[in-house]
């Protein structure tokens, strides 16, 4: 009887870094999207803020459609179409530069709530003492706006870092794409979802964390 | 010198001054009297440039504070102003509440502005707070904060919009005594006040304002003693 060739094979240690390495991955991508994002984000929600019926016309129906469609259908039209207009972008730049857009959709909402958060009589206490308008911007509506809004913000960050697995469906190797090919040789998705899962627990619990430390400092 | 030229301010079709003329000289101390809706704020608005005004000029040391050309921002470093809401930084302790707008605004070092900031504590009195953070000042306190903090700035005039109304009344005297500290040390003020004894004891004039318009000025003696106008005579027979 001529031996039987197995097309699997169980769970190794090597696997963990395997996973370990995918989930770098997600950090990366995560980081990536959302520091620009964030960025990107702040500047539109001053242009909502300011911009009033402009803004209204212009900014705010794209911020609109890129919060309203849902995060996959994004990925895979842009990764399929952009290349008809010139930019042939790998999955990984492709998953940063949606990412970072949807973040900054969502971190435009944040933002003007967090200039609304900062009261008329505060800023123009802060215009009597000679301050610009980018003074008052820059060191009275930041902080005072941002530590407001802080908590909201998290929320993104944490809620596009696992959105971020959506990425898998253009061929990026991140942490659920990694689960998948493990899954198909192991057969074990129960263990290895399992293990994926704590990686994002992992990655997620520090932000919490730090995040609820300095909400504590704040609030003093 | 602060001259006021017939300066008009509407709010929409509401006419909120209607041609006011006034002049504040150095070292002087007025107060404005007045119900609320009067204009009196309002004025105060207009003379450091936080509202733009639709005809007439104010004139602060020869530059016009609503014209064209003017660094607005620089004339406000003349003009401190104290408001009803005290609005302290709360992200920042009262030592840099008081140092943010030395270092930032007029560029100097840390350890200067903080310097100054000390020093502006300790003449209101929160010499023992500068490293508190302004939750954990009462409301009395908070608003001495804000003096200091418009004194950082160096400035040759003092504006006070009401900045005893939100006080609760036990709170009112120390910032009144600071205020009148302010005047004793020949700081050019101009209150808006409903505290009538303050007006009377510490002003050199006190200005009364009906509806838009300056009904009376003149020396407290007079305004409180002998009012000529029948409108005076009735706010003030209301207040006492």
């Amino acid at each position: 009887m001529e031996p039987t060739i197995s097309f699997f094979s169980g769970f190794a240690p090597k696997d963990l870094l395997f996973l370990g390495e995918a989930a770098v991955r997600t950090m990366w991508i995560s980081v990536l999207s959302i520091s620009i994002g964030t960025v990107l984000g702040v500047i539109f929600g001053w242009i909502l803020y300011e911009g009033k019926w402009a803004a209204a016309l212009t900014v705010a129906p794209i911020l609109d459609v890129f919060r309203s469609v849902p995060l996959i259908i994004q990925l895979v039209l842009f990764y399929n179409f952009a290349p008809i207009i010139g930019l042939n972008l790998d999955p990984f730049a492709s998953g940063v530069v949606i990412l970072t857009i949807y973040t900054a959709s969502l971190v435009a909402s944040v933002a003007r709530g967090g200039i609304e958060a900062v009261d008329a009589p505060m800023r123009r206490a802060a215009r009597s003492l000679g301050m610009s308008y980018w003074q008052d911007l820059r060191y009275v509506v930041l902080p005072i706006g941002g530590r407001a809004v802080f908590p909201a913000w998290v929320g993104v960050a944490l809620g596009v870092m696992k959105d971020s697995a959506l990425v898998s469906v253009l061929g990026y190797v991140e942490l659920l794409k990694a689960s998948q090919i493990l899954i198909t040789r192991t057969q074990e998705p129960f263990l290895i979802l399992s293990i994926a899962g704590a990686f994002y627990f992992a990655l997620s619990y520090p932000i919490s964390r730090y995040a609820a430390s300095l909400e504590r400092k704040w609030a003093q | 010198m602060i001259e006021i030229h017939d300066l008009h301010k509407y709010f929409g079709s509401l006419h909120v001054l209607k041609g006011i003329d006034l002049n504040v000289e150095k070292g002087e101390v007025l107060s404005v009297i007045g119900a609320s809706g009067s204009g009196k704020s309002t004025l105060l608005y207009c003379i450091n440039g936080l509202e733009p005004v639709q005809q007439g000029k104010v004139v602060v040391d020869g530059t016009d504070v609503h014209a064209k050309g003017t660094d607005i921002n620089k004339l406000r470093q003349q003009l401190g102003m104290v408001f009803q809401q005290w609005n302290s930084f709360p992200h920042l302790t009262a030592l840099e509440n008081v140092a943010l707008a030395p270092k930032i605004v007029k560029g100097k070092s840390k350890a200067e502005a903080r310097e100054i900031a000390a020093q502006q504590l300790k003449h209101v009195g929160l010499g023992d707070k500068l490293d508190v953070y302004p939750s954990a000042l009462s409301g009395g306190q908070q608003q001495r904060l804000a003096i200091a903090r418009a004194l950082a700035m160096e400035p040759e005039y003092m504006l006070f919009d009401e900045a005893t109304s939100a006080l609760d009344p036990e709170l009112v005297g120390e910032v009144l005594e600071t205020m009148r500290m302010l005047a004793e040390e020949g700081m050019t003020m101009i209150c808006v006040t409903h505290e009538m004894g303050f007006a009377r004891d510490v002003s050199d004039r006190v200005a009364f304002f009906h509806q838009g318009v300056m009904e009376e000025i003149g020396p407290p003696e007079q305004i409180f003693g002998n009012p000529q106008s029948e409108h005076t005579q009735k706010f003030l027979a209301n207040v006492r």
